[in-house]
This record gives structure tokens, C-alpha cells and sequence, in this order.
């Protein structure tokens, strides 16, 4: 599994971050099981898209930009798509939900 | 100190198992429609996010467009399904 060490202020980072994000989705997931309507259970999954996702791609930024030995920006991409996003689903989402239930 | 950072990776992979599989308890007990397909998002996260873990568990860059094409299509399936259930019709003439 370890075919390259990385150094000390890789490592510590990125394992905070990863176990960070780790957290948040795990959290958001569990409001989503835990809360009671749609309206409040509409919430929960979006903060492990945002912190959770944002978490783990500048975790995966600073490895793969100490493996390829340059600044590696890709992980800006997942991010910016997911900001994009996710607003239209929750919004299409709610609108449906407000339809049929009112 | 890779110890460590193996270990928090492990941490990582089973807190996006264990929320997807909180979200599939959801999708399979949602009590309409809308919580499904809330639930189908909340999954399509976990796995992408749960991809991108594994690549930097395993130091390689390939998983990562693996975890954008999941991202792509799990937004075009959650939208398609919030519009048909919005409007009973996915693509308007």
C-alpha cells in the first residue's frame, strides 16, 4: 500500500483532513437516517458535499502535487462541479417535494 | 508518521461505507419518492468521495477521473429524477 513515503507535513495534514472529512459525511449521513421530515432532512447531506468533499480533494491535492513533484490543480475540477451542482438538485428536489406534497 | 496516515485513510474508508450505508437505509426506507432520490444523492457522494480516498491511500492518480465521472453522472441521474418527479416528464417537447 505505501510504495512512496511522504514527509511529515504531507502526512499530518492530509490524514487530519482526510479524517476530518471522514467525520462530516458521516454526520450529514446519519441526519439523513435521524431527522424527522423532508424539509429538515433536506440539509444534512449537503454539509458532507461541501466540507466533506472539500476536505478530502485538498487532502488528495497536497499527495498527488508531493508525488508528481508540481503543483497539481485537477481537484479543483470535482470541486467546482459539486458547487455547481449540487444547488440545481436541491432545488429541482425541493420544488417536486412542495408539489406533491402541497 | 505513513502509519498514521494509513490509519486515517482507514478511518476515512469506513466513515464513507458506514454513510453510504446510513444513505441506502434511507433509500430503501424513505417514506416517498423525494427521500429516495435525496438518498441516491447522498450516496453518489459517498462513492466519489470514497474513490478519491482510495486514491490517495494507494498514491495514484487514476482513481481521480473515475471520481469525476461519477460526480457527472450522479448529478445528470439526481436531476433527471427530481424532474420527473417535479413534472412527470424527464425531456419536454
Amino acid at each position: 500500500m505505501t510504495e512512496a513515503t511522504l514527509p511529515a507535513w504531507i502526512a499530518l495534514p492530509a490524514a487530519f483532513l482526510l479524517v476530518a472529512g471522514g467525520l462530516f459525511t458521516l454526520i450529514g449521513s446519519l441526519g439523513l437516517l435521524r431527522l424527522r421530515d423532508f424539509y429538515s432532512r433536506m440539509h444534512p447531506p449537503t454539509m458532507g458535499a461541501t466540507l466533506g468533499t472539500g476536505c478530502v480533494l485538498v487532502a488528495s491535492m497536497l499527495v498527488s502535487s508531493w508525488l508528481l513533484h508540481r503543483p497539481v490543480i485537477h481537484e479543483l475540477l470535482i470541486a467546482l462541479f459539486i458547487t455547481m451542482t449540487a444547488p440545481v438538485t436541491a432545488i429541482l428536489l425541493m420544488r417536486a417535494a412542495r408539489n406533491r406534497t402541497g | 508518521m505513513n502509519k498514521l496516515f494509513d490509519l486515517a485513510a482507514g478511518f476515512a474508508a469506513v466513515c464513507f461505507v458506514m454513510a453510504m450505508i446510513l444513505a441506502t437505509i434511507r433509500l430503501f426506507a424513505g417514506p416517498r419518492a423525494q427521500d429516495r432520490v435525496l438518498a441516491f444523492d447522498a450516496i453518489y457522494v459517498n462513492g466519489m468521495l470514497t474513490l478519491l480516498m482510495l486514491g490517495i491511500r494507494s498514491r495514484s492518480t487514476v482513481y481521480f477521473d473515475m471520481a469525476l465521472l461519477i460526480a457527472l453522472f450522479g448529478f445528470i441521474g439526481s436531476t433527471a429524477l427530481a424532474k420527473f418527479l417535479l413534472r412527470g416528464e424527464v425531456i419536454e417537447p
